[in-house]
């Protein structure tokens, strides 16, 4: 265990050094400054750069030695604009976590539940919707599901009169009380909620349907029932219980993966998340603020490994075992 | 006395119907009439292939091209001259799709073949060669799964502005392949130990050669199945860098790039949006159907596939 967090660890350094060389080596930020008027004079230029450690002209390893000996302190290194990374960083971690947080709980029962009832109604009414619409859902890429709902909000919003449904940013700034401030949150949160909820829903389901199905045809399950469970209790207690375990590592995955893969949910709904600050900082030639998202990207991943194998150890009896 | 005696006849209350020789099918084609009888399978096909002359023929039989710019209509809806409406600059939509969805699909099939050609190839040779070898790509493979390949695309997408976009083949490519790639080296592992494989190895069958004829062919089901999720994938992902701008760049148009420009006017232009998205929505269904029809043509345990007079009832839910 230990050996494979040590192994872990380095693949992270190493990842996000390299994401570090290859946003220093491709990304240019300099040319934030060039469309500046009035224009500032090259040395200025210069030596606002060298102050962030973003100047293209000093070497490579110079720039990535000052880098990684700040993040080692803690510290991510200033942004093109002149603040600390890490505020950014803090006040996005933020945002995503409010985000992702309903939304995935949401969407993990939801996906777990879906499969499991299709598993049970295989090939009835049920399940054939149920299938047709998880296809349907995961044949349309994250960006296309979030306009339509937006698009539907706002045919709603026009319906009824007045905006019902938000979708732009988290809450309202103008308003003040913290009761309207959380309603306002909610009313936010309501469409990026619901597109990340959908997607999680099919894309678990299907899986979950299938690893239920496996466990349908089981002996214990239908020993279950012959000591005289009933077909609720057998199927909740043993089959979803033996159902869900090789849904886990991917539920666990996808969870913490969603923490800069929302992209396009926080770019169409105008949340300020880490992942808008991915696609950002490569827009603006930040590098600093790249490599950061990098090193999160690294660290999520090595997280999400621990995580999945330590969950599935304690819902595995097995595993505990071997 | 030879055993040829001639048999004695059967007689009218002893006569025994002869079956005739079962038919040989080739696995192709067996797998072939396993996938026609799945009628969603089907379907799929027929929408890819409609798809595929909607994109490559349509376009020369169509008045409009995707460059050309028509001054006396902006923004206008569909219409008898322009299949799918106008956007702000006059560009028409039908020909910026048909161009676009050359691109998804051309991009999405290269991809998916040789992600599954890269991770057979790394996945059997680290599997069959163990030790050193198989320890070294499985530590390439866990370097590349850690770094966040969305980022590291788009941040090189600018260096190859001014090249062809086939580069986005080999960069979607080097991203998709390292899960196929961990499960061929799993079935190699447990192939390695087969009579057959051992049989060629000791008959002095050099290792690249059984690789190829004996442990790739095994897991051929698996590796299809595999290269037409890959497929759909690679599609979205290309998609999705191009809606951000980081993929295909103007002048040349891409779905990502046309429903991009489609997104901010769409509440009052909705075909600007929808019938892009549309398109792009049909594709990765049909390939998701077909891929669908493939995993039941190919597992010899489903129920789908089998003929049905060979069909025996389902046995319902533990009840």
């Amino acid at each position: 265990m230990l050996r494979r967090f040590v192994n872990y660890l380095a693949l992270v350094i190493i990842a996000a050094s390299l994401t570090y060389a290859l946003a220093a080596i491709s990304l240019n930020p300099r040319a934030n400054f060039e469309g500046r008027n009035p224009k500032p004079s090259a040395a200025s230029v210069t030596a606002t750069l060298n102050e962030y450690n973003l100047n293209p002209d000093t070497p490579l390893l110079v720039r990535f030695g000052h880098w990684a000996g700040g993040v080692a302190h803690g510290d991510l290194g200033r942004t093109v604009t002149g603040g600390q990374v890490n505020d950014e960083f803090g006040r996005r971690v933020g945002v995503s976590t409010r985000l992702l947080l309903i939304s995935t709980l949401l969407g993990s029962i939801g996906g777990v539940m879906v499969g499991a009832w299709g598993a049970i109604r295989q090939y009835r009414a049920s399940d054939r919707i149920s299938t047709l619409a998880s296809f349907g859902v995961l044949a349309m890429p994250v960006f296309v599901i979030a306009v339509t709902l937006k698009l539907w909000a706002i045919d709603l919003n026009d319906a009824v009169g007045h905006k019902v449904i938000e979708y732009t940013g988290e809450y309202d700034p103008g308003l003040s009380g913290t009761g309207e401030i959380l309603l306002s949150r909610l009313q936010h949160l309501l469409l990026p909620s619901l597109t990340l909820i959908v997607i999680q829903i099919a894309l678990y389901s299907r899986y979950q349907r299938s690893s239920m199905l496996d466990v349908l045809g089981s002996d214990f399950l239908r020993t279950a029932r012959a000591k005289g469970l009933s077909r609720k209790a057998a199927l909740m207690k043993h089959g979803l219980r033996t159902a869900v375990l090789p849904v886990v590592p991917l539920l666990v995955y996808n969870v913490v993966l969603l923490f800069t893969g929302a992209t396009f949910t926080e770019k169409i709904f105008g949340w300020h998340g880490m992942g808008e600050w991915l696609v950002n900082s490569i827009s603006t030639n930040d590098v600093n603020a790249t490599a950061a998202v990098g090193l999160f990207t690294a660290v999520v991943v090595l997280i999400a490994g621990l995580l999945s194998d330590l969950l599935y150890a304690a819902l595995d009896p097995r595993v505990r075992m071997s | 006395m030879a055993v040829q005696t001639p048999s004695v006849q059967p007689t009218a209350s002893t006569a025994v119907t002869t079956r005739p020789a079962p038919r040989r099918r080739s696995r192709t084609r067996l797998t072939a009439i396993r996938f026609a009888r799945n009628r969603t399978a089907l379907f799929g096909l027929l929408m890819l292939i409609l798809l595929f002359l909607m994109a490559y023929v349509a376009p020369l039989l169509y008045k409009w091209s995707y460059t050309d710019l028509d001054f006396n209509a902006f923004q206008q809806p569909p219409s008898a001259s322009h299949w799918f409406g106008t956007d702000q600059t006059g560009s028409d939509l039908f020909a910026m799709t048909a161009r676009g969805m050359q691109k998804s699909l051309v991009i999405g099939l290269l991809t998916g073949v040789i992600c599954t050609v890269l991770a057979a190839a790394v996945g059997a040779s680290a599997g069959y060669f163990g030790g050193w070898t198989d320890r070294g790509l499985m530590w390439i493979v866990d370097l590349l799964l850690v770094m966040p390949n969305f980022l590291i695309i788009a941040v090189l997408s600018p260096l190859f502005q001014g090249t062809t976009w086939l580069v986005f083949v080999v960069l979607l490519a080097a991203f998709s392949w390292m899960i196929t790639g961990r499960v061929v080296r799993s079935m190699t592992l447990t192939l390695k130990d087969r009579e057959f494989v051992k049989a060629a190895k000791y008959m002095g069958v050099p290792a690249p050669v059984i690789i190829f004829r004996h442990i790739l062919p095994s897991m051929a089901s698996m590796l299809i199945i595999d290269g037409t999720i890959q497929v759909g994938t690679a599609i979205i992902g290309e998609t999705s860098l191009s809606y951000f701008g980081f993929g295909v760049q103007a002048p040349d148009v891409s779905l990502g790039t046309v429903i991009a420009t489609g997104t901010p006017a769409a509440p009052s232009f909705p075909w600007l949006f929808y019938f892009p998205a549309g398109c792009l929505v049909l594709i990765c269904l049909s390939i998701a159907f077909i891929g669908d029809g493939l995993r039941d043509a190919l597992d010899p345990n489903s129920s789908r596939a089998k003929a049905r007079k060979n069909r025996k009832s389902q046995e319902g839910p533990t009840s």
